[in-house]
Parts: structure tokens; sequence; C-alpha cells
């Protein structure tokens, strides 16, 4: 199955429930308060958030009057676009280091797929032809190095661990030295799920990225936020708390082969400016996907032909 | 990142005060309010609208939009409305006639299952005097075994894994004689984190239940779940029929408006909450303080009671007659906090105080210290009725501050102190009343002085606690 088959099929479903909906929703109606409240809720359906759903609804008003619009589908290309500025007002790109190891440090809440992601990004980065490194940095969690060692088996790539315990920071150390020693290409390091409004962990954080700085001066080069699709408006707060912390410069969206439909991203795009990088739509090796923000809401709204 | 919904709430209702009767516009900006906060917070748009719809029907029904305290009424009515549809308190798990007592966990990936199947195992073993039994039947995410395994040494309770290799239904088939030979009375059985939507691993599900016949199948949800929060527990319940719902993550920052949601479409209890990551935080579930978090205030419904008991309204009016007269006076200022100080201890209603609930998780263990409100009454009750009326007086004389000072046995700097507050609390009354007439501009100034929080009695907060 190829890439854009695969990312397609990732999304049907979110596309299929809201396009569905919003596709009916506009069928031959003319623009009306009401017609106004169903697309308000299925864009908070969604999970776009009261502030970006008024801004987006108010975008409609705006246009439908100044280019007096007489059906409700003339709406759609305007939602459209309004949805892919947002999201691509950012670039998407992964940072890579000029030369050395490029160290790509994941973070995020609890169980959101940080350590799952780790193991596709590995995998995908060596079937790049990249030589790739794993540090289990989370040594908290019960049998989380264990996992994360299943995942460096599957990817077939080295793992550095110490016990659980031990201090995260420390993991992390080792291995940017031996990323350096072993000449690797890509370093990718895992970390404890934490709630960002724990400040000691949210400190731990701090000292990673303080320890790698200072083996490698502008590492991390990517310092990746996990969300699961299925968040609600909290998302915004991990967001916004995970950048402070940790100058996060991309998300990865997961869990989106379920039902839910991401969407605040969107307030996460708008409010934060963080580029989306990556899509997860599975728990296979290769359910990884790079975020393509046109493909996105192309999907959103594109014929269904499934 | 979200204003609270009583703050909003007490800005719209401001907005309207004054204009003799409100109009059905009026009532529904205000339902729009109540709309957000519950959108905000994640409660399912669905349920959102329901319950607001329900909420302007007593509001009206009772004719309280006309009156003075409207908007803390309005709030009341939504906490009221809230607390019922969330449910009892509920910490307990049913037991069978016949032991073993089975429990299965449930939920999407990365709910929390593994984790709240060691909590509950760990509750049962040291608060109940169980002998539970906890069964490890995610085979599917990598060392998912071992993280239960791990769970179950740590917390002193067996653990049945027989490992990956075996089927799921004969992992529970052998889980179930291994308890019966063992005497266990609980089987908890931890499933994979699965997709509602797959058919296959649902059905696998199915013939779980089938084969173990549970006296609970627990849902397990993450506090942070959004709008698809409804549809992830229809489909459970829909085909296994849960008993009851664990909410996990509750030690976070979220809303958690998906409880709401889960609860609405289920009609199943939530029995437990997990409030941490180590195998103790787990706790019974209040609906009340759930009601309270989902609108972003504090135990509001409580501190609107102890302030009915001992305000009453009358006096109320006065007072802010004062403030908008600008003539409120130290002998206001110290009765107001007698006032406040037959209400209970302070730190307690600093809880219950709308956009302080935060702020109060950052104060020391022995919460607030209640020496310098004693340190004020003191020095105000030194100075002469003239006085009280008039700071100025004061202000401008040493001598009449000494002699405060050693009225009240502290020192001339806290007089200062005093004075100044007050004078920036007279400030900050006359932006509030301001406001009252309308006008976003002074909210904004509010908001800017309010930013950092600050007391007009310093004092009393610490370092940061956890
Ligand atoms: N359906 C689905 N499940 C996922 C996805 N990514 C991760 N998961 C699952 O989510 C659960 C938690 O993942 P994990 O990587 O342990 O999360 P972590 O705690 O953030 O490291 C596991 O059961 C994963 O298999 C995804 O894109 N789709
Ligand atoms: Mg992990």
């Amino acid at each position: 199955m190829g890439i854009f088959d695969r990312l397609k099929q990732g999304l049907t479903k979110t596309r299929k429930t809201f396009q569905d909906t919003v596709a009916t929703l506009v069928h031959r109606r003319s623009i009306d308060a009401e017609l106004y409240d169903e697309l308000e809720e299925k864009l908070l359906a969604a999970d776009i958030g009261f502030d970006t759903t008024t801004a987006l609804l108010e975008r409609m008003k705006k246009e439908a009057r100044r280019q007096s619009f007489q059906t409700a589908d003339q709406l759609i290309p305007v939602l459209k676009e309004a949805m892919d500025e947002i999201l691509t007002a950012q670039d998407h790109a992964m940072h890579t280091a000029a030369q050395g190891p490029t160290v790509i440090l994941v973070v995020g809440v609890n169980g959101v797929g940080k350590t799952t992601t780790i193991g596709k990004l590995a995998h995908r980065y060596t079937l790049e032809g990249k030589r790739v490194m794993i540090a289990a940095g989370d040594t908290f969690r019960a049998a989380a190095i264990e996992q994360l060692a299943v995942w460096a088996e599957r990817a077939n790539v080295p793992l550095v661990r110490q016990a659980i315990g031990s201090d995260a920071a420390a993991v992390i150390f080792d291995a940017v030295q031996s990323a350096r020693a072993r000449q690797v290409d890509v370093l990718l390091c895992d970390t404890a799920g934490r709630l960002q409004n724990k400040s000691h962990l949210m400190d731990e954080l701090r000292k990673i990225v303080r320890i790698m700085k200072r083996e490698i001066p502008d590492a991390p080069h990517e310092v990746l936020l996990v969300v699961d699709a299925t968040t609600g408006q909290n998302a915004l707060s991990q967001a916004a708390m995970f950048k402070e912390v940790a100058d996060v410069t991309g998300v990865i969206l997961t869990k989106l082969d379920g039902t839910a439909k991401g969407g605040v991203i969107l307030p996460i795009s708008r409010e934060l400016n963080l580029p989306i990088k990556w899509i997860g739509i599975g728990e296979q090796i290769d359910d990884l996907q790079p975020f393509m923000a046109s493909s996105f809401s192309e999907a959103l709204f594109s014929p269904q032909e499934s | 990142m979200f204003e609270s919904l009583s703050g909003r709430l007490q800005t719209a209702f401001s907005k309207l005060r004054g204009k003799g009767r409100l109009s059905e516009t009026d009532v529904n900006d205000a339902m729009r309010e109540i709309r957000r906060a519950l959108l905000e917070a994640d409660v399912n748009h669905v349920v959102a609208k329901k319950f607001v719809d329900a909420v302007k029907e007593r509001a009206i029904g009772q004719d309280i939009l006309q009156s003075l305290t409207a908007g803390q009424q309005v709030v009341s009515i939504v906490n009221d409305e809230l607390t019922r549809l969330l449910g009892e308190t509920q910490a307990k798990l049913e037991r069978s006639a016949k032991p073993p007592t089975v429990v299965m966990m449930v939920g999407l990936q990365g709910a929390g299952k593994t984790t709240a199947t060691a909590k509950l195992g760990r509750f049962l073993a040291t608060s109940e005097h169980r002998r539970p039994l906890l069964v490890a039947a995610d085979i599917y995410r990598p060392a998912a075994i071992d993280q239960l395994v791990a769970l179950g040494q740590q917390i002193g309770v067996s653990v049945w894994a027989p490992g990956a290799t075996l089927a799921p239904v004969e992992i529970v088939r052998t889980a179930l004689d291994e308890a019966r030979r063992g005497g266990y009375d609980y089987v908890l059985i931890d499933t994979a984190g699965r997709l509602h939507i797959d058919d296959v691993l649902m059905n696998e599900l199915e013939q779980l239940q089938q084969l173990s016949d549970p006296e609970e199948i627990l849902l397990v949800v993450d506090a942070m779940t959004g709008q698809d929060a409804v549809t992830v527990a229809q489909s459970f319940h829909e085909a296994l029929g849960i008993t009851g719902v664990v909410l996990t993550k509750m030690d976070g920052d979220t809303r958690g408006g998906a409880a709401l949601s889960v609860r609405h479409v289920t009609g199943c209890p939530i029995k437990f909450v997990g409030t941490g990551e180590r195998p103790d935080a787990l706790e019974p579930f209040y609906p009340d303080r759930m009601a309270s978090r989902i609108l972003g205030m504090g135990d509001v419904l409580t501190l609107i009671e102890k302030a009915q008991a001992h305000f009453d309204e009358d006096q109320a009016k006065i007072l802010e007659q004062k403030m908008r007269n600008n003539d409120f006076t130290l002998e206001d200022f110290l009765s107001q906090l007698q006032q406040v100080k037959k209400m209970g201890p302070l730190d307690q209603l600093m809880g219950m105080i709308p956009g302080l609930g935060g702020a109060l998780k950052h104060l020391p263990q022995g919460g607030v210290d209640e020496k310098p409100l004693k340190r004020i009454e003191a020095i105000i009750l030194s100075m002469s009725p003239e006085e009280r009326v008039k700071p100025e007086l004061v202000e401008k004389s040493s001598s009449r501050r000494v002699r405060i000072a050693k009225g009240s046995g502290t020192q001339v700097k806290d007089v200062n102190q005093l004075l100044r507050q007050f004078g920036e609390m007279r400030k900050m009354m006359k932006q509030f009343s301001a406001m009252g007439k309308g006008g976003k501009r002074s909210m904004a100034g509010l908001k800017n002085r309010l930013g950092a929080p600050r007391m007009p009695f310093g004092g009393g907060r610490g370092k940061r606690s956890r």
C-alpha cells in the first residue's frame, strides 16, 4: 500500500464522519442562522474548540456577505481555505543537525503514544538508510524500558538503557555520548509521560534538555510533542506548557485511526504556532505518516470514494 | 487558560444590571456563556446543549433572572444540575454471591487500564482486606504483561501472567481456575487497549465476558478525552453493557467534561478516579467537586450557601451602593472582614473562590496564615471612628500612625501597609463599579490588576508545593 493510500485510509473515518455531516449539512440549503448553528456544532464536535470555531464561523459569515453567497455549499471552500491557512502557517519540515547526530526528543502526557511513535520513527529513518539509536528516557513507568526494547528490536536499532528508577538525564547523557561515538545519524529519546501541571516533572524535562545542550549546543534538533487525537481542549494546555518548558518544535498527532477527529490541532496551530509534523494511524510499525496540512483538510472535504 | 464560568456570568449579568427587565436575548447571552464553559471543559456538544436548555427552563421557571444576584443564582443552578447529573458518590465494587467476583477493565489504548487495575487491586487488598488476583490479558502491547507483573510485585498482589503466547480467552480461563483453586475473592482482568471500532478486538472482549461472567465491567476513560468520549462510551456500552467508569489522570489540569458525557450516554456511575501514577492514587468520585471543576471554579455552591447564610441581601445592596459611590470605608472593610471570618477558615474559603482554586494548589501545607488578618483587625480597631471613615487623616499624620501602631501592638510600617492596600482596593472597586456600567476596557484593567494574585491583606502565600 502506498503512502498516500495509507494516509487516506488512516483519515477515512475522520473524513467520512466529518465530511458526511458537513456535506449533507450544506446540501441544497440557504444560508441562515440555523445553518451556522449547525456548522458550529460540527466544528465543535471535531474538538476544534470554541474560539477557533467562532473564528472560522466569522470568516465564513464575512465571505458570505462580501461575495453575496446564495447557497450554503459555497461556504465550504471558504472553510477549507481558512483551515488550510491555519495548518500551513508553520514550517513542517524536520530539522536536522548540520553535522553529528540529530537529536529528537519525544515528550507528552501519559499514554499518548510516545514510545510507540519512537518505534515507528526508528523504523522509518532506518528505511531511509540512516543509522538510528534509541534512548530509554522513561525510567519511571513499570516495564517502559522493556516496551521500548521490543520496539528497538522490531526496528532493529540499538537501545541505550539503564535500570528502572535511574536518572533520566543520565540515560540521555549516555545516549548522546554513545551516539556520537558510534556516528549515529538520528538519536530518538523517549521520555516518561508527565502531566504538564506537575512542576517537578517538568523540571526534570528541563534538565534533560539542558544536558543535551551541554553536549551538543544546538540539540535537541527537534522536540516533538505527542498528542492523542482523542484529547479535547486540554491538549492546548499541554502544548502551551511543554512549549514553554522544552521549546517544542512540532506535534505528532496519534490515534487518528479511531473516530476522534483530532481537530484540537487547529487551535494548537493557531494559538501556539506549532506545526503538526506526523500523524499516527495505528499500532503497527509503519502506521506513521508525515502530516500534510493540505492533505489533512483536503481529506476532510474532498469527495469520498470508498 | 480559561476564564471561569462564574467570572463570565458575573460580567454578563453586571452588564445587564439596572436594565429593568431582562430580555430574551439577555437570557440567551447568559446561556451561551454556560454552553461555552461546558464546551471548553470538553463536555460533548449535544450533552451541553441539552444541559443548557434544562438550566434555562429552571432559571426562567424560578423567576430569578430579575434578582440582584441573578448571576450567582444561575451559577448555583448550573452547579446543582451538573452535580445531580454526575450522580452519586461511588467507591464500591459489586460483589458476586459466588466468589470470585470478576471485574473486567476495558477501554481505549493509553487510557490507563493497567495502572487502574493495579490500583484497584491495591485498594481491595489494603482497604477492603480482600485477596484479588490480577490477570494480564493484554498480549498485544509490548511489555504490557511485564508492566502488570511489576506493579503486582510493587503492591504485593498476585498476578496471573501465563504470557503472550496464550490467547486472552485462555489466559482468563486459566485465571478463573487459579482463582478458585487459590481462594481469591476478586479477579481483575487487565484487557488490551482497543478502538471501539475494531470489530475483531471488540468481539474478543465479548468472548471474555461470556467466559468470565463479570460482576463489573469498568470502562477506563482518560479525563482529558474530548468530544469523542460519547462515541467511545456508547460503543463499549452497547457491546458489553459496562457497569461503571474509572476516570483517570484527574491529577492533571483538565476540566474533565468527558465525565459528564460518559455518564450521560451510559448512565453508569463513575466509581473511582485516578489521581496520580502511583498505585495508591485512587479516590472515590465526588460529583460536587467534579461539577465545580467542569465549570472552572472552586466549590462555589458551598461558598454561595455560606455567603447566603451570613450576608443578607439588604446589606449586600448597601455595600454595593457604597462601592459604586466610592465611599467604602475602613469601617466597612472591618465589618466585611468580620463577616468573612464568621464563614470559616480562610484557606477553605479561598479554595471556594472562583479562580483562586488553581492558585490555592501552591499554598504551603499549613494553609493560609490568618495572622495578617488579625493584625489588620487590630489596626482598624485602634483607629477612631473618624479615622476609619477618612483614612487620609492617618495618612497625613505620623503621630496618628504611631498612636495606632502602639494601640494595636503593631508597627508603623504595618499601618502604612494597610493604608496602601486599602487605597489599592478602593481603586479596584472603582473599576468594578465602572465595569458594572459596561465597558470592556475597565475589565481589562481589572484583570491586569488581579493578574498577580494579591490579596488586600497581604502575606500567607508561601512557596509552591506540589
Ligand atoms: N490505535 C492506535 N493506538 C496507538 C497509536 N499510537 C499508540 N497507540 C497505543 O497507545 C497505547 C499507549 O502507547 P504508548 O506508546 O505506550 O504511550 P506512551 O505512554 O506515551 O509512551 C499503546 O497501547 C499503543 O499501542 C495510534 O496511532 N493508533
Ligand atoms: Mg512510554
